[in-house]
């Protein structure tokens, strides 16, 4: 364990900037972590130190000439998600098998040519279908937490439960992750870190393996919130190569952390009230909009009506996309290929050998809501509900400017715990999923422990393309939380 | 809303899945029927969202902008030979 690996994003750039250390040693600090716990956490399916040094030397290099960018010489992690050139890229599924990519995605591209140094590819749930980690072929990840006086082994979330746990453990500096329902949020959560996911289409889709096109967003998953200002800034931007792309400028979020807050009006929706929530939620979520009423803004009961909607509509949504998007894995040009008699057959098993279960029951639905009979019934239904979502959303941001609520329903659970019931595992996305079929912001940062010692976040949701104000009210409620915990690395 | 085994193996067949087991038939009946409660929501004269952003999809000039680079297309491919994917025999 090393003091290079427990700085911040932010402060480890400064140590560069100041020459305290080099990007080599930093590269070499968080390639020793990874060596001495990756074996316990699962959280890298391939790390790259080679690569990652000799970038790391040539930042130095840039350093020593004043050419160094905004993130130059900082080790990040990213999800196995987005393809990266000329390094395996499966998406958690033993379907991409051993696919190397020979293109890199654009958020990764955008990251270096800011100078970050790539460190390994971090595992995920299969396809991002998922919110314990539990669904990829590669197993799955330990939380870096263990409850109080507990040694057994809690999910990290998911599906970038190996971005959350890498940032969690000190493995990386920062990490890329994606979100299509929560997958960003959720582990954020469950590991006290900080994660958001943007406005539908400020970070480019091109080169992310696609779940559903219409709700998949690139962000990042770091250790404060500047950090993770840093980090989307340099993940942002227009491209050509992704058709919803948004044509918009990309502020320096990270200036707008240690903005005042006074005067802004806070939603604190009355149907996140669950049944059932545990005390210990409700009480953080109660001190969430103390700290923001103490810093001068105005905390006002909203209603979203729809809100129980949104996870029945998403369920039909998403599958229908992905089954549409996960037709491509055919065994025909890339990934396994199984054997068969007719080209129908080695359709058929080269797809059930190469999917596992999760993957198959998602296409199943997808296939089924999409088919002659049911699309009105069921598809064309819930895009009528998502309307309705998101006209619950535009209602409420005429009174008020974001909107405060818990992440998730729960701190880390044991692994093994909600296998079985995929209803009682789609409900970790109760309050993360709105956001994703509204295309809205959504951050999460910790704000405080439970009684068992586990992490859990709140989670802020604005106006589309006002990140920026998220990153405002962030930054105080980071400050009044004073969340300094860390897990027992040890 | 139940889904019978003969539905099941109908879809399993478009989505070109050979075999699903019992228990993905079971767990998918649990979730259809979890997601029955949108039929309490009035969507009547609501226009189906279809797209997360307000945007008109960007126009561009009909020209080539990538390509010939086949060794790259072919990198990943479970058989190439000369240039070309091998696939099975599609025509008798």
């Amino acid at each position: 364990m090393s003091e290079l690996t427990r700085l911040t994003l932010s402060a480890a750039l400064e140590g560069l900037e100041a020459k305290s250390f080099s990007a080599v040693e930093l590269t070499r600090a968080h390639i020793g972590a990874i060596d001495a716990a990756n074996g316990r956490l699962n959280a890298y399916l391939v790390t790259t130190p080679e690569k990652a040094l000799a970038a790391a030397a040539e930042s130095d290099a840039r350093r020593t000439k004043g050419e160094a960018g905004p993130l130059d010489g900082a080790p990040i992690g990213v999800k196995d998600l987005f393809c990266t050139e000329g390094v395996r890229t499966t998406a958690g599924s033993k379907i991409l098998g051993d696919f190397i990519p020979p293109y890199e995605s654009s958020v990764t591209a955008n990251l270096w040519r800011d100078g970050a140094v790539m460190l390994g590819k971090l595992n995920m749930d299969e396809f991002a279908m998922g919110s314990s980690n539990e669904t990829s072929a590669f197993g799955p990840v330990a939380n870096p937490w263990r409850a109080k006086g507990s040694n057994r082994a809690l999910t990290p979330g998911g599906s970038s439960g190996g971005s959350a746990a890498a940032v969690a453990a000190d493995l990386c500096l920062a990490a890329t992750a994606s979100d299509t329902g929560g997958s960003i949020r959720q582990p954020a959560s469950f590991t006290g870190t900080v994660g958001i996911k943007p406005t539908y289409g400020r970070c480019s889709r091109y080169g992310m393996v696609a779940f559903a096109s219409s709700l998949d967003q690139a962000g990042p998953i770091t250790k404060s919130v500047r950090d993770a200002g840093l980090m989307l800034t340099s993940m942002s931007g227009h491209d050509p190569k992704d058709s919803t792309s948004l044509d918009v400028a990309t502020p320096d979020f990270a200036a707008f952390v240690g903005r005042s807050v006074k005067g802004l009006k806070i939603g604190v929706p009355r149907e996140y009230r669950m049944d059932g929530m545990p005390e210990e939620i409700a009480r953080l979520w109660e001190a969430g909009t103390q700290w923001l009423r103490a810093a001068g803004c105005e905390i006002k009961e909203i209603s979203l009506p729809h809100t129980k909607y949104a996870l029945p509509a998403y369920y039909i949504i998403a599958p229908a996309e992905a089954s549409s998007n996960l037709a491509r894995y055919d065994g025909m040009r890339f990934g396994h290929r199984g054997e068969g008699g007719s080209l129908t057959e080695v359709y058929e098993n080269s797809r059930a050998e190469g999917f596992g279960e999760e993957v198959k029951r998602r296409i199943l639905i997808g296939t089924y809501v999409l088919s002659a009979g049911y699309y009105d019934a069921y598809y064309l239904k819930a895009l009528k509900v998502r309307r309705r979502i998101a006209d619950d959303f535009d209602a409420a941001f005429s009174e008020v400017d974001a909107i405060l609520t818990p992440t998730a329903p729960s701190a880390a659970f044991p692994l093994g715990e909600k296998q079985d019931d995929p209803v009682a595992m789609y409900l970790n996305d109760v309050f993360t999923v709105t956001t994703n079929l509204a295309g809205l912001p959504g951050l999460s940062l910790p704000a405080g422990l439970d009684g068992q010692g586990l992490p859990l976040g709140l989670q802020l949701i604005g106006r589309a393309l006002d990140e920026g104000t998220l990153f405002s009210l962030a930054g105080v409620m980071e400050e009044a939380a004073a969340f300094t915990a860390r897990p027992d690395l040890g | 809303m139940t889904i019978d085994a003969a539905t099941v193996r109908k879809v399993a067949k478009l989505a070109r899945i050979a075999a699903p087991e019992e228990r993905l038939n079971a767990l998918a009946h649990g979730i259809m029927t979890w997601i029955e409660q949108l039929s309490e929501v009035e969507t009547k004269d609501v226009e189906p969202m279809t797209s997360a952003v307000h945007q008109a999809l960007p126009m561009r000039d009909d020209v080539v902008t990538d390509g010939a680079r086949p060794d790259a297309v072919l990198s990943n491919a479970p058989r190439a030979d000369r240039g070309f994917f091998v696939v099975p025999k599609v025509v008798e």
